[in-house]
């Protein structure tokens, strides 16, 4: 049982490849959990927490986008610079667990565990994100859609980690919402994410499915029946709410119904798109 | 030469905490922070099913450990296999069955917590998976196998008063549903064990709501005379209810005796979760009928309890719900019948509230639709029908206390309602918060009321008593009390009483522990009026031994003499002296139990003086609600309540604030989640509690009456505040939304769906 | 435990070392039961409820989720390090003054909370301050002396600033 506690991303990655069962350790806020309830024995242990190069974040402006290292913790995007450049990630940011969750809480973090309920994964996903892994035989970027897989399984292998994501600048309205029963320090019961990139709208839901959904439907009858956004009517917006809706496959479990979850997104989406026509 | 007059810590000021300093600090010492030398820790063995028969169990492997030194189980366990504070049927380990999710099996003490996980995970236990009994209806059909040697019916009791076939022009129904609450203190469960040398005694630090309960149950299965297990308090972290059941007692004291050294036991949160009893999730029907004005004719009544698997208070919960269906209202006609059942749930037991908040969330149900079937107000159709001292309870019981039912209900009626809701309102203002689910002209704002009676002290001929000492070395006063300080601040007040009455300022408490009579449980709303009047009564002998000297030192008549301030004078304005200089150079030492008034059982029908007291409050909650999320905000909760005296302001608005904080998580968000006997969320990333930003904003009102009863005039302040702000919060969301949702906690699919 | 950690932690400015520790232990545990530390209370065991809110180089975290043996190279400060001479900071004071303080298990978690806060926006919103402390769940008193303690806090800090 060894904590390794490598400084570069190199360093990261050789440890990963002679240690493949090692457990990656981000801001600790997930994993840590498990090992306190018993539900996890580490052995090995890289922590990422001295690796400078992760935690870091930079906007590009010729290429319009933003990199966001795996060691940026929530409290960073939720304000300033970055809540400019990606409001909507920001505003899920914000919604993360407590703000002492998110003084330690990385986005890489929620890429790694990949909860269907993961705060920033929504947007990630609208956004149309590319996830970036390296491993001691290179680095290659996957889009978030090919990187998520199933309820907390991801395309990265044993000996990849995650460096970092890239979205893009935001050049529309981008909107975030998230359910929770409780008006703060809740796991999301339902969320969405909504971001005019490029004149499009994109629409990506949380917690409503075994990984996050995009509603790709949704966005094609919208892009399909109006030129532009300042024709909708309320009753398109509900109609859009209804079909993103019919794109959650939602559970019934402890912290809600798959109704009331279904129900909540066509809300969410309904409002989102309202709230973008509005703005 | 001016004198500059110091503010005295006494009685009706807002004294501040003595533990304050450490708390702050973090020094001040939690059972969870206590350290022996040698010490060990201990763990408990779980069920994972909610009913099985224990084929076998097989602790070989965990034995083999590197730092496990014993595995326990029901063999091991010397005296009586099992304990309960009404009747003795939970085992201390489970031995053939068992009965609940979580029940304990067996224990282990070793070297490290994590030694101690790893040896659990390898004990083999062979289970025979039973068929668990999970509804309470079907605990009440003779035809269901009784899951326990005592039936599956811990009890039923009706209530039949006045004239059963009265009736009126207004008859209104309702089905209530009231979720399992957890107590979910803070502090989990803890207790620190040291084992005399000879091993035939045992000292033990526990965080408890009544040391001499647990002492005598502890004795009872470790086979000690009681005087053997010695018990003192370890600092509390809360207790709502959950401590007055035994936990981790027993079983730490039996590993400490089992290996000769110190063992440490310490709940995690999901543990704790099932470490203790819960509010008795709960089924209440009520048809009320009244007369066309909307005064309440007769009330008829069935409430089920689902006890869980083992006893526990629900005997003493049964009876305090049934006999406050009428709530604070004058009701003479009533049909009711109660159970309390036994099922393969999670047990329950007492919290903060005992079996009236159940009660109070069906009849303040009742009592609005009183009102709109007779087309008056919420606040109307409780004045109607508010009780008054003298008025008779549907036990016959005469209610003596002092009863401002009708005061309490103005009151909060003129405190200031909230401002409407901006359309520019914050964000966090709003329901969903930093979710940002909605904008302001999504929300609708609801108003609700709730108004409710709460017995205090022990019921049913239950001698509850307190005892205190009171010693005086010149002129340094120490309390002594057996009373648990569980956050409520009775280290604040008994040094108060103590400077009251005895006109001294230098007050210390004693260490809380078992060297000195039971001070019952903190429980009940009990300990002001029963430990406040054990402590008044000690100071209170003490200061007729100080007159007796004094007089005799002086030529006068003791009888002469009273405290002003510092001072004792005689009652011509002759004679004065500081009390300080009066003693100094003497020892007063006097004891004292204050015993409440007998109280009697209830008979068949339901009748008997069974309660000592009662206290009452009224409730009116704001809310914001997003109609369509189901998503809430409690904006405001305004509150009078009758607390006789207000002998500590800022302990008094501490309770009251916690309380409604505490009522407003059973309104929206507290529950454990049962499916088949499972508990699926006991943690608190699912069980979820209220945060900083769901608090409403509190405006609060004292309806002061001093209580003749009580020995300081001051009522119990601890469960009122949590018991009809419930209600209220939930009528105020049926305001807002125009449904009418029976259960708390209401959840958004209640709303929206 | 068996293990083969050995390892040091700089705790208020104090050099702890840390044996025979087991990988898995929180920084939680380590200062309860290894360094003597136990101002930082552990209530949920996954940073749901505050109670054992430390600074790692000034930021406030759950300690319960911190793997100790990650923060070798940390400043850590904890509840026991916010007064240097045994007097007690404004916050603590505030604390006592407006009864926020009853079974007292949150306390020094939220005491850290508001220091954090406090050092970061002198002059915080209403708002601000609820945010701020939505991750210390506090049982007993409903938050209302909470936000007063906070106010009086403040307001005394502009007092002395003058």
């Amino acid at each position: 049982m060894t904590v390794y506690l490598p400084h570069t991303i190199e360093e990261a990655t050789a440890l990963l490849e002679a240690h493949p069962h090692a457990l990656v350790l981000g801001g600790g806020t997930d994993v840590m959990v498990e090992i306190n309830f018993n539900h996890r024995k580490p052995s090995d242990v890289v922590a990422l927490r001295n690796v400078d190069e992760l935690r870091t974040w930079t906007i590009n402006n010729e290429t319009s986008s933003i990199y966001i290292g795996a060691g940026v913790p929530y409290s960073e995007m939720e304000s300033g610079e970055l809540q400019k450049v990606a409001p909507a990630l920001a505003a899920a940011a914000r919604t993360v667990g407590s703000p002492q969750i998110r003084a330690a809480g990385t986005l890489g973090g929620n890429l790694g565990t990949c909860s269907p309920a993961g705060d920033s994964l929504p947007v990630l996903s609208a956004l149309n994100a590319e996830v970036h892994l390296a491993s001691s035989h290179g680095v290659r970027s996957v889009p978030f859609a090919e990187y998520m897989v199933g309820p907390k399984r991801t395309s990265r292998t044993a000996t990849e980690m995650i460096t970092g994501v890239t979205i893009p600048k935001a050049n529309g309205w981008q909107g975030y919402s998230k359910v929770g029963v409780r008006n703060a320090m809740v796991i999301s019961v339902a969320s969405a994410c909504l971001a005019i990139q490029d004149d499009m709208v994109r629409l990506a839901l949380g917690s409503v499915g075994p990984t996050i959904i995009r509603c790709v439907e949704a966005e094609k009858w919208l892009h399909e029946n109006f030129a532009t956004l300042t024709d909708l009517q309320p009753a398109d917006c509900a109609e859009f709410g209804r079909r993103a809706a019919s794109e959650a496959r939602p559970i019934d479990d402890h912290r809600s119904t798959a109704e009331y979850r279904r129900h909540a997104i066509s809300v969410l989406a309904q409002r989102l798109l309202q709230r973008s026509i509005q703005s | 030469m001016s004198s500059v007059k110091t503010r005295r810590d006494v009685l009706g000021t807002s004294a501040l905490r003595p533990d304050g300093p450490a708390k702050v600090k973090g020094e001040f010492d939690f059972t969870s922070d206590l350290h022996a030398d040698n010490m060990l820790w201990g763990a408990t063995l779980r069920s994972p099913h909610p009913y099985a028969r224990i084929v076998s169990i097989d602790a070989s492997s965990a034995l083999k450990i590197k730092g496990v030194e014993a595995v326990v189980t029901s063999e091991d366990v010397p005296g009586q296999l099992t304990y309960g504070l009404i009747s003795s049927d939970q085992p201390v380990f489970a031995k053939d069955f068992v009965r609940y999710m979580g029940e304990p099996i067996a224990a282990v003490v070793a070297d490290h917590p994590e030694t101690c996980r790893r040896a659990l995970d390898a004990i083999v236990v062979n289970f025979e998976v039973l068929t668990p009994l999970t509804n309470p209806e079907d605990s009440l059909n003779q035809s269901v196998p009784s899951i326990h040697p005592d039936g599956n019916v811990i009890r039923n009791q009706k209530i039949v008063s006045g004239d059963i076939t009265a009736t009126g022009p207004i008859v209104v129904e309702g089905d209530y549903v009231i979720g399992m609450q957890d107590q979910a203190f803070l502090g989990t469960e803890s207790a620190l064990a040291i084992p005399d040398a000879d091993r035939k005694g045992v000292e033990v630090f526990v965080a408890t709501q009544w040391l001499h309960e647990d002492q005598k149950q502890m004795a009872a299965c470790l086979n000690l005379p009681e005087e053997k297990v010695r018990l003192t308090l370890g600092g509390v972290g809360g207790a709502f209810g959950a401590r007055e059941d035994i936990s981790l007692q027993v079983h730490t004291a039996l590993l400490a005796l089992h290996v000769g050294r110190p063992v440490k036991m310490q709940y995690g949160r999901e543990e704790s979760f099932f470490g203790h009893v819960h509010r008795h999730p709960a089924r209440v029907w009520m048809r009320h009928h009244a007369t066309a004005e909307g005064k309440i004719v007769k009330i008829e009544a069935r409430f089920l309890f689902d006890g869980g698997a083992y006893a526990s208070t629900s005997s003493a919960v049964l009876i305090n719900g049934i006999t406050h269906t009428q709530g604070p209202y004058k009701c003479a006609n009533a049909i009711v019948d109660g159970y309390a059942v036994r099922t393969n749930n999670p047990p329950c037991g007492a919290m903060r509230g005992f079996g009236v908040v159940q009660a109070c969330f069906a009849h303040e149900g009742q009592m609005d639709k009183i009102a709109t079937a007779a087309g008056i107000s919420p606040v109307e159709v409780r004045l109607l029908n508010a009780m008054e001292t003298g008025d008779a309870l549907i036990t016959g019981q005469i209610v003596e206390s002092v009863a401002p039912v009708a005061r309490c209900i103005r009151e909060t009626a003129a405190l200031p309602m909230p401002d409407p809701l901006s359309p520019n309102a914050h964000e966090l203002d709003l329901p969903g918060g930093s979710g940002l689910t909605a904008q302001p002209h999504n929300i609708v704002r609801g108003v609700g009321w709730g108004v409710s009676i709460k017995n205090i002290m022990y019921s049913e001929g239950f001698d509850d008593y307190s005892t205190a000492r009171c010693t005086v070395i010149d002129g340094k006063v120490t309390v002594k009390f057996a009373t648990s300080e569980v956050g409520q601040g009775f280290v604040v007040l008994a040094p108060q009483i103590a400077r009251s009455v005895l006109g001294l300022d230098d007050v210390v408490c004693d260490t809380i522990d078992t060297n000195i009579g039971s001070a019952g449980s903190t429980s009940a709303s009990r300990q002001t009026w029963m430990s406040g009047g054990a402590v008044d009564g000690a100071c209170r002998m003490v200061r007729e031994r100080i007159f007796e000297k004094v007089a005799a030192e002086n030529g006068l008549n003791p009888l002469s003499l009273v405290i002003e301030d510092t001072d004792i004078v005689d009652s011509m304005g002759t004679f004065r002296i500081p009390v300080l200089q009066a003693v100094q150079g003497s020892v007063f030492s006097e004891e004292f139990e204050h015993h409440h008034r007998a109280t009697e059982d209830l008979d068949d029908d339901g009748q008997g003086n069974c309660h000592v007291a009662f206290a009452f409050v009224a409730h009116r909650a704001v809310v914001d609600v997003d109609p369509e999320l189901g998503l809430v905000k409690v904006v405001q909760v305004a509150t009078a309540q009758d607390i006789g005296v207000a002998l500590n302001p800022l302990s008094v608005t501490g309770q009251i604030e916690g309380g409604i904080a505490q009522g407003l998580g059973l309104a929206v968000m507290e529950e454990i989640i049962v499916q088949d006997g499972k508990v699926r969320n006991p943690s608190f990333t699912d069980y979820l509690l209220p945060t900083a930003l769901d608090a409403p904003n509190v405006v609060a009102s004292f309806v002061e009456e001093y209580e003749p009863q009580a020995p300081l005039g001051a009522k119990g302040v601890g469960e009122p505040p949590c018991i009809s702000v419930t209600p209220a919060i939930v009528a105020a969301i049926r305001n807002a939304v125009g449904k009418d949702i029976p259960r708390c906690p209401v959840r958004p699919q209640d709303i929206c769906l | 435990m068996s293990n083969n950690e050995f390892y040091s932690l700089t705790v208020n400015g104090v050099q702890h070392p840390v044996q025979d520790a087991w990988v898995g232990e929180s920084l939680l545990y380590v200062l309860r039961e290894r360094l003597g530390l136990p101002g930082a209370k552990g209530a949920c065991e996954q940073g749901e409820c505050g109670s054992c809110t430390v600074f790692v180089n000034g930021s406030a975290v759950c300690s319960c989720l911190v793997m100790a043996a990650t923060v070798v190279d940390t400043e850590i400060a904890t509840v026991e390090g916010l007064s240097s001479d045994g007097t007690l900071t404004d916050v603590q004071q505030a604390f006592i003054d407006e009864g926020a303080v009853q079974c007292g298990f949150c306390t020094p978690g939220l005491v850290m909370a508001v220091h954090h806060l406090l050092d970061q926006n002198a002059q915080p919103s209403e708002h601000e301050i609820k945010e701020a402390l939505s991750g210390n769940i506090c049982r007993c008193t409903g938050y209302g002396r909470i936000f007063e303690a906070v106010n009086t806090a403040i307001s005394r800090r502009q007092e002395n600033a003058r």
